[in-house]
């Protein structure tokens, strides 16, 4: 029976070795498409206090099952590293075992990588607390740490703190989205409490901006809540939505609307899409680009006297709940970059039927503002359509 | 003529006071225009919502052959077949 120094030897005599100078000359971004994958084997502590650049990190207890997911070409040249040379040997063992053909062990590991002065970089991890609190993400391979961390650099934008930008706010928070800027003018009413679950009886006759972020610095104090205690203007509009990765639109008439879809437009901004009627739900993303935009779907606002809006039509309270859940949802895997896109796509909710409908939307080449001559170049600003004539008989 | 073409048009919320409540009413016709000429019997009143007086839709309601927006397809000359859903969706801004 071997002892493990004459185990290593004969492993080490198995497998090939190369120097981190080799390695670092290899990984320059001039070799591009030539340079091999570079994996990092070392446990998490170990890999917390730094890493080579470009490395990908697979735990050596991990490396057998992930590997075919990581590097799927068994041709590929890949170099596994850890902290002293023995355990990335083991480690080319095992993936030459699994047929890799073209693997080499860096000697002297990650400590003679940082001896001959080599540049490292730091990795973004989750810590303890972050990892507790993020376990049930950090679990779904979809999502994962790599996943979590995104979220944690995100920066949401929701439009209104109301019906929609209520639930919405709630999950976004809830799921760790770095920064949530929130847009709204108003002020708590006794009215909104039936469905704005984002506020609290205690906060009527407060600004809204101020009660949601309340209740979502209770809910997560780690994340940073930013309040615009305004109206979207064409004056302003530009202003608050470039500092934002995503946004999420939960406003209440058609003016703001033209004025979130043309400011992402220009500033090439996700625009999730959410509306509601009495008991009837709209929702999709809206994507520069890669879709159609909002006046790709209408292009233009609907004249006042047709346009009843939610204070006067009336809404079931659980409705917006579900449509802004379902925009959050969307805000999520945009960010992630998880699933399949709602663009192009826009999905109906009836809460009488509970039935779901799903139609094709498309760029329209003559839209105003995102087609191939926008004759829409600058925000404009509607007259108030939020009506409260009732509709025409 | 083929006025035996009969599809079902869905209704949306605001303009389901035409149809006396009712979210899905049948219509006959071979064109979409030809449908919502014959909804108009049944739901009075509701043409004028969903089209301009020349009969083009409206610029703020889509409408759609089971989920195709028909301008994409030859607009209200776009023909249905029995048993076709034709959506009339217009926009919706509310959100509080």
């Amino acid at each position: 029976m071997a002892t493990f120094k004459e185990y290593i030897r004969q492993v080490k005599g198995q497998i090939r070795e190369v120097t981190p100078d080799d390695v670092a000359r290899r990984v320059q971004p001039s070799n591009g498409g030539g340079a091999p994958v570079v994996i990092d084997v070392r446990e998490k502590d170990e890999y917390a206090q730094g890493f080579v650049p470009g490395a990908t990190w697979i735990p050596r207890g991990f490396l057998e099952p992930k590997i075919e997911e990581a590097v799927p070409d068994k041709n590929r040249e890949i170099v596994l590293y850890c902290a002293g040379g023995t355990r990335s040997a083991l480690a080319a063992k095992a993936l030459g075992d699994l047929g890799y053909a073209n693997v080499v062990s860096m000697s002297g590991g990650f400590g003679k990588w940082k001896e001959l002065g080599l540049p490292f970089a730091m990795p973004k991890i989750l810590d303890e607390r972050q990892t507790a609190r993020y376990s049930r993400h950090v679990l779904i391979p979809e999502v994962g740490e790599r996943g979590q961390l995104k979220l944690l650099d995100s920066k949401v934008l929701l439009i209104g703190a109301g019906g929609l930008g209520s639930p919405a706010a709630f999950y976004l928070a809830a799921a760790g989205v770095g920064r949530l800027g929130i847009v709204d003018s108003d002020v708590v009413d006794e009215s909104n409490l039936q469905r704005q679950i984002l506020h609290r009886t205690s906060g009527v006759g407060m600004p809204k901006t101020d009660s949601a972020r309340q209740t979502l610095r209770d809910l997560n104090p780690s994340i940073d809540i930013v309040p615009f205690q305004t109206r979207l203007t064409k004056d302003n509009a530009l202003d608050i939505v470039r500092a934002f990765d995503v946004v999420v639109d939960g406003c209440d008439n058609f003016s703001t609307r033209f004025l979130v879809n043309d400011a992402c437009v220009f500033l090439k901004k996700p625009n999730v899409y959410g509306s509601i009627f009495r008991f009837e739900g709209q929702m999709t993303i809206f994507v520069p680009g890669e879709g159609p935009c909002y006046r790709c779907l209408y292009p233009e606002p609907t004249p006042a006297e047709l346009a009843p809006s939610c204070q006067d039509a009336g809404c079931l309270g659980v409705l917006p709940g579900v449509i802004g859940i379902l925009q959050a949802t969307e805000a999520i895997k945009r960010l992630i970059g998880a699933g399949t896109s709602m663009a192009g796509r826009l999905l109906t909710y009836d809460a009488l039927s509970l039935s779901f409908r799903e139609y094709k939307i498309r760029r329209d080449p003559s839209c105003p503002v995102c087609g191939d001559s926008p004759t829409i170049t600058k925000l404009v600003e509607y007259e108030e359509s939020c009506a409260t004539a009732p509709p025409r008989q | 003529m083929s006025a035996t073409t009969t599809v079902n048009v869905k209704i949306p919320t605001p303009l389901r006071n035409f149809s006396q409540g009712r979210d899905l009413v049948p219509a006959n016709g071979a064109t979409v225009r030809e449908v919502i000429d014959d909804l108009e019997k049944s739901c009075r009143g509701i043409r004028e919502r969903v089209c301009e007086a020349d009969g083009k839709i409206r610029s703020y309601v889509r409408v759609f052959v089971n989920d195709e927006d028909i301008r994409f397809l030859k607009a209200a000359e776009t023909p249905v077949k029995a048993g076709d859903t034709v959506t009339i969706l217009p926009a919706i801004a509310g959100g509080r």
